[in-house]
């Protein structure tokens, strides 16, 4: 072995059962390693123990069985004050009868950092998350971005070895998400903390991490960057809930991928051209399927075509409105079109992840 | 949902009705005692501060009260203390037979007063007076009151920390501070309403109490409403009670008061 270091965070068939009649898994012997450094996500549906996991690495649950190791360091019994982690919560728990200074001063407060150092660390945090000149109000005085905002500072004050994020965007409006979601990613660089993030929005997590586990029914189904899970999705799961995928199984599957099995193609993959005579054949050696347009959904920057195949399978397509020549702008409902597509895009995803 | 014009008068006569058949009567204790009739005739034939400064020159009433606030004071601070650490202990944690211990925790306000006054009394009769050589006394008149003043510092403690939720404690103790740390920086500013209202509520209920305390007060020990009780029927001392139970109606009137407002304002400044 050489001496790289350990894995900021490492999860060892880490699982946990909630009591109950019948018992419920809700962290089904999950490994993980997470790097140093790392903008770490764990993205799911609701239920699918990403948050029960973020929890027991915090120290709020206890695991049934497995390991969690901090820098190689076993914690897993440990309580929650002595772990080097910190927790910005999604409701943000900020202390209602404290100031926001006070509240990014808690964590320096009871660990006895000295009263000069606590001054300079705590004004440095707020300015980091630029509320430099609303330490002396209360939380209930700021808005929900805000909050959110001293959730941040009040937990990178404290310098962890690693920042845990529960869903911390999830109660904000749509405009605000994708600004904090730009300063989450700025801020991470910027301290260089392992940031490990909990969210069940694929977007978000495609667009702020470098690594994604992609959480269903308690069991990973797949750990990779924003461009492995999305383009090579090795699950059915992972390709429906990573993005929108057409599904093609059992007898569309034969006719149109001509093979046995379960295949994933992504609507941005599949180009339409009208089928009128006018347009030429497809280039050579890309698969085709022909069928009728049922939907033309206009949204944008993009148009959403779907097209009921000959062959039985519904597929959706999607195409740039980059100009007047794209296609999109003479079909309608009812017409016949041609789909074709390269068929390296075409992925196999079996049904059922492996027990 | 608006009211048609004859349900309004209708109503608010029956409001007026209602309030006047609580409020009426207690006017007329008042009245009475500066009614120069010592025979309370009505209408009253005069006024008078003789009552007043006879209740107040008498010992018996002025010895009954220091019993009462002594009374209240110590079921007030058991209750505080034993109804915050259960509140807690239900709230927080989870152990076996939690849910049992939360209802035995309740019922004491529900069981008539009487009841637990027997109970109590033969306990002291049977085993706290000849064991521990304990007698009915202001000690007893305490443990009695304290047995209904826990349940409402648990029930407004419980309240609290249920609005309260568990993830301001969780991000305490995340941020490193100890159990101890949490409640002292954390949950003990967030309950502390909680716990004024509680204290003033189990106060007045304490001062007031008369059933319980029957059974539990000794030869020498009588709280204010059992003075009032004993001598409501001797004619010399009948002006005397007036006046005594208009000061027990002010001096109840107030915790009730101040721990409603309490109450009011805190749940608007607590919500985040």
């Amino acid at each position: 072995m050489t001496a790289t270091p350990p894995p900021a965070i490492r999860l060892d068939r880490l699982r946990k059962e909630f009591t109950g009649t019948p018992p419920v898994v809700a962290v089904d012997d999950v490994d993980l390693d997470v790097g140093q450094g790392e903008f770490f996500s764990m993205l799911g549906p609701s239920g699918s123990g990403k948050t029960t996991v973020l929890r027991m690495i915090a120290g709020f649950e206890e695991p049934t069985a497995g390991r969690i190791e901090l820098d190689g360091e076993d914690v897993t019994r440990r309580q929650p004050y002595d772990r080097d982690v910190n927790t910005v919560f999604q409701d943000y728990a900020l202390f209602p009868h404290m100031t926001v200074a006070d509240n990014v001063e808690y964590g320096l407060l009871v660990k006895k950092v000295s009263r000069a150092e606590r001054r300079t660390r705590v004004a440095e945090a707020l300015e980091q998350v630029r509320l430099g000149d609303h330490g002396a109000r209360r939380p209930s005085q700021l808005s929900g971005g805000q909050r959110q905002r001293v959730a941040l500072a009040r937990a990178l004050v404290n310098r962890p070895r690693v920042l845990l994020l529960d869903e911390p965007l999830g109660a904000l409006d749509l405009k605000l998400r994708e600004q904090m979601q730009v300063e989450l990613k700025a801020i991470q660089r910027d301290v260089g903390i392992t940031f490990l993030f909990v969210t069940h929005d694929q977007e978000e997590a495609l667009t702020l991490s470098d690594r994604i586990a992609v959480f269903n029914a308690g069991r990973i189904e797949q750990v990779g960057t924003a461009r492995e899970v999305y383009e090579s999705p090795r699950t059915a799961f992972v390709a429906g809930f990573v993005g929108t995928s057409n599904l093609l199984t059992g007898e569309a599957a034969r006719t149109v991928v001509r093979r046995d099995g379960s295949f994933a193609i992504r609507p941005e993959k599949l180009v339409v051209t009208p089928v009128d005579g006018t347009a030429g054949a497809a280039a050579p050696g890309r698969p085709t399927a022909t069928g009728v347009l049922e939907e033309v959904v206009y949204g944008g920057p993009t148009t959403r075509f779907v097209v009921q195949l000959d062959a039985g399978a519904r597929l959706t397509a999607l195409e740039q409105n980059s100009g007047s020549g794209s296609a999109g702008a003479a079909l309608r409902r009812g017409d016949r079109v041609r789909l074709d597509w390269d068929p390296e895009h075409v992925i196999d995803v079996p049904e059922t992840t492996s027990k | 949902m608006k009211l048609g014009r004859g349900a309004r008068i209708a109503l608010s006569a029956f409001g007026v009705l209602v309030l006047a058949f609580v409020y009426v009567p207690l006017g007329v204790v008042a009245i009475n005692s500066f009614n120069s009739d010592k025979t309370f005739g009505w209408p009253p034939p005069g006024f008078t501060t003789q009552w007043w400064q006879a209740a107040f020159e008498a010992q018996g009433p002025r010895d009954a009260l220091l019993v009462s606030i002594k009374a209240g004071l110590g079921a007030t601070a058991i209750a505080l203390v034993l109804g915050t650490l259960l509140a807690l202990a239900l709230s927080r944690y989870d152990f076996f037979g939690k849910h049992s211990i939360s209802i035995l925790v309740v019922l004491p306000i529900a069981l008539p007063g009487i009841v637990t006054g027997i109970a109590l009394q033969s306990v002291i009769q049977n085993i706290l007076s000849p064991v521990f050589g304990i007698s009915a006394g202001l000690f007893t008149i305490i443990v009695g009151h304290a047995t209904f003043c826990i349940v409402i510092v648990f029930n407004n403690v419980t309240a609290r920390l249920r609005r309260l939720g568990g993830s301001l404690e969780q991000a305490s103790a995340d941020l490193g501070a100890r159990p101890w740390t949490t409640f002292r920086r954390v949950t003990f500013p967030l309950l502390r309403s909680s716990l004024i209202a509680g204290a003033l509520l189990a106060f007045g209920l304490s001062f007031d109490e008369i059933v319980v305390t029957t059974f539990t007060a000794g030869p020498d020990s009588q709280t204010l409403p059992i003075w009032i009780f004993n001598n409501l029927f001797r004619p010399n001392q009948a002006p005397v009670v007036n006046v005594v139970a208009v000061v027990l109606v002010v001096l109840s009137i107030f915790p009730v008061w101040l721990a409603q407002r309490l109450g009011g304002t805190d749940a608007t400044e607590s919500r985040l």
